[in-house]
């Protein structure tokens, strides 16, 4: 092969490879130059932050590298960077996330448009390093996108376009991007990465108006009374109302000039034209899902799913289009909101008119299975009971 | 230059601090030294809240203000992102007593350990003024708080001997009422290529109770009975600034704040000594040259 050719290859040619996700996710950091990377271990994140150093130890990764000493730092080492004009990357999980919680509402209140990686594991106590979602479900009102993914190559490609919302000048909010903590984080899967240039052309650097700069002096932070404080919320629910149509846009151009996109950026749908149980989910469970469903079509049940990628802002448009013809909605949540139900249950209920059919299933919390034979039963059972927590004994 | 201080000002008049209140001299002073590249970092206390009511600023210099105790880590990002940048731009923290002994001392110490170029100024008022003057690790031993009615049982943590046994390249304590020395320590800190702490004394009206006209006279004060002493560390080497010839007792001092009229004959004693002991441990860190 002529130098030529291999320097082509390299530069200009997706690259498949099998990998762990949360590797991955490093990689797609990379292909998005951040200018200030903070990292803390927590499990099951730190995978992600190791590949992010052997990168940077290696000279393949141009930013600066902060170990910090909490995630608290983290959050706050990242939201100083921002305030500079940096682009910036930092990730956690559980106890990390929820040591950052004060500092979040700060990130999304001044319009940094951090992108933070969550491998979402259940909050002690007791203490448990296993997937569920009470993590980043707790940060629900933090003012953050949340973006929750089913796969590797969903990892990789929503971490890409979750820097382009968060710069886009309509929203100008911070964007988590959240794989399951194991049971998505440390799979490994063949995953196509877009070549560089590819992505720099999506995604040009970010220069803001505003920012720390000595040549033009601005105070960033200040302490807002009651007569402006309201505004300043008004003005985040109003990008937030904005990013669904930002995230939408930036879904399909990377779907037309990188790769192709199953869902629309908010939701996916999966065998809902004829069905008339559809099941709603978020994150890796969808995989099992969709097994599921094949199977119930087998035996004659018309089952559909409704993946809910975007959390925050609520894709209230889309759902209730999906939730019209379906006789039998069932939620399934991988975190509860103790006193009520789950998180996403109430969120969907809330939408669904008081003659639809609705279940709410806790399931698959600190990172007990989520089996296929449960979703099946679920379905199937003629339980009317509202709440049910699935697979209690194990 | 006046005092030998150049004349621009980098923070405007107009700011809601208390009459008497020493940290608009300070903040000037300090960022006359700190020249036009410089950013600042203002944890939660007084002074963000004085310089900062939304839509108004007091200040000429970038400002930003995010949490209390994480100012350190927010610098520490802003630092890397202007090493990333090519740039040399000065980096200030102000935080206050609780933000620098308490609540913020984590971040402080994660920023001492990890080398970045930063200078972080302490404005030690020895209480939680912002919130009406509550103990922190900063109170001195006796003083009468709200949350220690009868007064602190504990002495005051030693906080700069703390940061400097970090092995930063240097740590001072200064007070408004020997303004050059403090502009001459601001100077001398930034020219170090790595992190370096300013301890300065700044006394608090309502908090000390004593009359807004006195802050600097109590400055000077507490320099002379030597309740404050004037040092630097300078890559571990304790240098004494400023020795008293003769101490003035410290009653002299005490009498001047109310937060100190409860104290018997013994709690004076004990203070006396306290102040006697940090000066031994201090004069003695001197003499052996030995780094810390």
């Amino acid at each position: 092969m002529s130098e030529e050719k291999k320097y082509c290859e390299k530069k200009y040619c997706d690259v498949e490879k099998v990998m762990e996700c949360s590797c991955a996710i490093a990689e797609a950091v990379k292909l998005c130059k951040p200018d200030v990377i903070s990292m803390y271990p927590i499990t099951p994140q730190t995978h992600i932050i190791e590949h992010l150093a052997e990168l940077h130890d290696s000279g393949k990764l141009d930013s600066e590298l902060i170990a910090v000493e909490s995630e608290h730092s983290a959050i706050s080492a990242v939201l100083g960077a921002s305030c500079y004009g940096a682009r910036t990357f930092t990730s956690t999980a559980a106890q990390g996330l929820a040591l950052m919680h004060e500092i979040l509402y700060i990130v999304s209140s001044m319009r940094m448009p951090c992108v933070m990686a969550v491998a979402n594991r259940a909050l002690s106590g007791p203490i448990n390093i296993w997937c569920d979602h009470s993590d980043s479900m707790g940060a629900r009102d933090s003012g953050w996108i949340q973006l929750y993914c089913e796969s590797s190559q969903e990892a990789i490609d929503t971490t890409i376009q979750a820097y382009k919302i968060a710069e886009n000048k309509n929203v100008e909010l911070p964007v988590m991007v959240c794989v399951d903590g194991f049971s998505l984080s440390h799979v490994s899967e063949v995953v196509k990465f877009p070549y560089q240039l590819k992505v720099d052309k999506f995604l040009p650097k970010w220069n803001p108006e505003i920012k720390l700069d000595p040549k033009k002096p601005v105070t960033m932070g200040p302490i807002a009374y009651p007569d402006s404080y309201m505004n300043f919320k008004k003005q985040q629910a109003d990008a937030m109302e904005n990013a669904l149509k930002v995230i939408k846009e930036v879904n399909s151009e990377y779907s037309k000039t990188i790769l192709k996109q199953n869902g629309n950026g908010l939701i996916e749908t999966y065998r809902t034209s004829d069905a008339e149980v559809l099941l709603i989910g978020v994150g890796s469970m969808i995989g099992t899902m969709r097994v599921a469903v094949d199977e119930l079509r087998k035996k004659g049940i018309k089952a559909g799913i409704l993946k809910i990628k975007c959390f925050r802002p609520f894709p209230k448009e889309e759902i209730i289009k999906a939730v019209k013809n379906p006789k039998k909605i069932i939620v399934f949540d991988r975190a509860c909101s103790l006193g009520n139900m789950g998180v996403l249950g109430l969120e969907i209920k809330s939408l669904l008119n008081s003659k639809k059919e609705f279940k709410n299933c806790i399931i698959g919390l600190g990172g007990r299975d989520v089996r296929k034979i449960d979703i099946i039963n679920v379905v199937k059972s003629k339980s009317s009971d509202e709440i049910v927590w699935v697979n209690l004994n194990g | 230059m006046i005092y030998g201080m150049p004349e621009e000002e980098y923070i405007a008049p107009g700011h809601g601090a208390c009459a008497g209140c020493p940290l608009p001299i300070i903040t000037r002073i300090i960022t006359k030294a700190s020249g036009e590249d410089t950013i600042i970092v203002n944890a939660t206390s007084c002074l963000e809240v004085v310089t900062s009511p939304y839509p108004h600023t007091s200040w000429k210099l970038p400002w930003v203000h995010t949490a209390f105790e994480n100012s350190a880590a927010v610098a520490s990002g802003i630092e890397a992102a202007v090493k990333k940048s090519g740039k040399k731009t000065n980096i200030l923290v102000f935080a206050g007593d609780g933000g620098t002994f308490d609540i913020g001392l984590q971040a402080l110490s994660g920023m001492l350990e990890r080398g970045h170029r930063i200078c972080f100024v302490c404005f030690d008022n020895e209480a939680y003024m912002n919130t009406g003057v509550q103990r922190s690790g900063a109170t001195p031993l006796h003083a009468w708080t709200t949350t220690t009615p009868l007064g602190k049982k504990e002495r005051k943590k030693p906080v700069a001997e703390i940061i400097a046994s970090h092995h930063i390249p240097y740590v001072a304590s200064a007070n408004p009422a020997y303004h050059k020395d403090l502009y001459d320590k601001v100077k001398k800190a930034l020219s170090f290529d790595g992190p370096s702490f300013i301890h300065v004394y700044s006394p608090c009206v309502p908090g000390w109770k004593y009359e807004s006209r006195k802050t600097i006279h109590i400055c000077r004060l507490a320099v002379e009975t030597g309740a404050w002493m004037l040092y630097e560390i300078e890559n571990g080497f304790v240098k004494i600034n400023r020795t008293p010839e003769k101490r003035i007792p410290v009653e002299e001092y005490l009498k001047t704040q109310k937060r100190f009229s409860h104290l018997s004959k013994k709690d004076i004693e004990d203070i006396e000594n306290d102040i006697e002991d940090s000066w031994q441990r201090m004069k003695n860190l001197e003499k052996a040259k030995a780094r810390i």
